[in-house]
C-alpha cells in the first residue's frame, strides 16, 4: 500500500531529526498534503499509527493540513481551483501555458517532541 | 517539556535525492532511464519486448529491468529480445523506489547502455509518486481500460512525459473513443503527446525507442503542468543524503570514465 510507504518515510525523517536532538518521545507531526499529491489522508493516518509502532513516534498524532490546488494561466493570468479530476488547461482562454501554484505538497512542516536535555537551540542548517 | 520544531522537509526528500544522484550518475555514463507505468496488463512487457528487439536490430545498446511482486515471467519474455534484462522482485512493495533501483543497477548495468528501460510494477497509483531518476516517464493505457483512466488516475497521467495507447488492434471491439481519451489526457496534462500502438499489428513501431533516444540526446522533453510549480515543493528543506550504496553504480561506472 502506497500510504504505508509514505508513512514510513515520514517516521524515518522525523525519527532522524528528533533522535539526534535528544528527543525522547514525539507527540505530534504536522503534514501538508496537497490535493494533487496522490495521497489519501485517511489511509495515511491509519498507516501512520502502524508505522510509528516501536519507534520514538509511538502514539504520536498525525495532524494533516490539506492544501487546496490552485493553477494559474500564463497567458491571461487567471487563477482557478483545478478541482478533481483536475482541469489544468485555462478555463478562461483554454490556454495550455499554465502552472500549478499549489496542490502537490507532501511536506512535514512541524514536529512536537519531548526531550530531556536543557535546551540548546535546534540547529537549522540551511 | 514539549518542543516545537519547524522541520520543513519533503516527505519524499530521500527518494528524490537518490533519484537525483542516479540521474546524474547515469547521465555521466551516457545512459538515460525510461520509466514505464501502467495498470496491470496494459501491455508494458509486450511493447517493451518489441522496442528492445528493434533497438538490438538497429545496434543501439539498451537494457531493461522489470519489477513485479512475484514471478520472473516478464524477464523471461523480455530476454527474448536478446538484450541485457533483469527481474526485480519487490518483496511485496507495489512500486519501485530510487534507492532500491540503484542497488539493482550496481555491478549489472552494462557500461555502454544508452537507454535503460524500467518496467514498473503494474499499478497506476503509487509508482507515480516516486521519481526513479528517469529522463522520460511514459504512461501506458490499453484501449480496453476505457477513456476515463486519465481522469481517474490524474497524478499518473498528469506527470507523464509521454502517453502511449496500447492494443489499438482491438479498439473497435471495445468501442474505444480515441478523441475522448486524448481530451481527458489534455485536461490533466496539457500538451503531452499521445501515441497509438499495437504490438499485434505493428502500429507505432519504434515510437517509444525514437522518443527515448531523442530525450537521451538532449531533445526537450515535455514539462507537465503538475511539475510547473513556481515553488518546488520537493526541493526545499535540507538536502537529504542518499545512502552511499545506491548512489554508486559500482565498478562499471568507473571503468568508463
Ligand atoms: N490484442 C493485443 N493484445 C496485446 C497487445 N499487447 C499486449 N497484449 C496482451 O495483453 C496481455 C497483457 O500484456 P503484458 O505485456 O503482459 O502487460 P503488462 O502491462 O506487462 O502486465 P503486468 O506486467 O502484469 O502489469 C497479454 O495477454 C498480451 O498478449 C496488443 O498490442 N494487442
Ligand atoms: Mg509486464
Ligand atoms: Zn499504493
Ligand atoms: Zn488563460
Ligand atoms: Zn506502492
Amino acid at each position: 500500500m502506497h500510504e504505508m510507504s509514505i508513512a514510513l518515510a515520514v517516521v524515518d525523517q522525523v525519527d532522524g531529526a528528533a533522535r539526534p536532538a535528544g528527543a525522547t518521545a514525539v507527540r505530534s507531526v504536522r503534514l501538508q498534503v496537497g490535493e494533487l499529491a496522490g495521497v489519501v489522508p485517511d489511509a495515511l493516518t491509519f498507516s501512520f499509527q502502524l508505522a510509528c509502532a516501536g519507534t520514538a513516534l509511538e502514539g504520536a498524532d498525525l495532524d494533516i493540513e490539506p492544501v487546496p490546488a490552485r493553477a494559474r494561466c500564463g497567458a491571461c493570468a487567471r487563477i482557478w481551483p483545478p478541482g478533481m479530476p483536475p482541469r489544468l488547461t485555462c478555463p478562461g482562454c483554454d490556454g495550455t501555458d499554465t502552472e500549478l501554484l499549489s496542490g502537490r505538497e507532501l511536506q512535514i512542516v512541524r514536529v512536537c517532541w519531548h526531550d530531556t536535555a536543557p535546551h540548546p537551540p535546534i540547529s537549522q542548517e540551511r | 517539556m514539549c518542543r516545537v520544531v519547524d522541520l520543513q522537509q519533503a516527505v519524499l526528500a530521500k527518494n528524490d535525492a537518490c533519484a537525483h544522484t542516479l540521474r546524474e550518475d547515469l547521465a555521466a555514463r551516457g545512459t538515460a532511464l525510461v520509466n514505464l507505468l501502467s495498470s496491470p496488463g496494459s501491455g508494458k512487457t509486450a511493447l517493451l519486448e518489441r522496442e528492445l528487439t528493434l533497438a538490438r536490430e538497429r545496434g543501439i545498446p539498451v537494457a531493461a529491468l522489470t519489477a513485479d511482486l512475484a514471478t520472473e515471467n516478464d524477464a523471461v519474455r523480455l530476454a527474448r529480445s536478446d538484450v541485457p534484462v533483469k527481474q526485480i522482485l519487490t518483496d511485496g512493495l507495489c512500486h519501485l523506489e530510487a534507492e532500491m533501483l540503484g542497488g539493482h543497477l550496481k555491478d549489472w548495468l552494462p557500461a555502454d547502455t544508452r537507454l535503460l528501460f524500467i518496467e514498473n510494477v503494474g499499478n497506476l497509483v503509487c509508482p507515480a509518486s516516486y521519481d526513479l531518476g528517469e529522463t522520460l516517464r511514459v504512461v501506458l493505457a490499453s484501449v480496453t481500460e476505457g477513456e476515463d483512466k486519465p481522469l481517474k488516475y490524474p497524478t499518473a497521467f498528469g506527470l507523464a512525459h509521454l502517453v502511449v495507447v496500447t492494443k489499438t488492434d482491438i479498439a473497435e471491439a471495445v468501442s474505444f473513443d480515441g478523441e475522448e481519451f486524448r481530451a481527458n489526457v489534455e485536461r490533466v496534462n496539457p500538451g503531452v503527446e499521445v501515441h497509438l500502438t499495437s504490438v499485434r499489428q505493428g502500429v507505432g513501431e519504434g515510437v517509444l525507442l525514437d522518443r527515448a533516444l531523442a530525450a537521451r540526446d538532449g531533445a526537450p522533453v515535455h514539462i507537465p503542468v503538475m511539475t510547473r510549480t513556481s515553488h518546488h515543493v520537493h526541493d526545499d528543506g535540507e538536502p537529504q543524503p542518499c545512502d552511499e550504496h545506491s548512489a554508486d553504480l559500482g565498478t562499471v561506472a568507473s571503468s568508463r570514465s
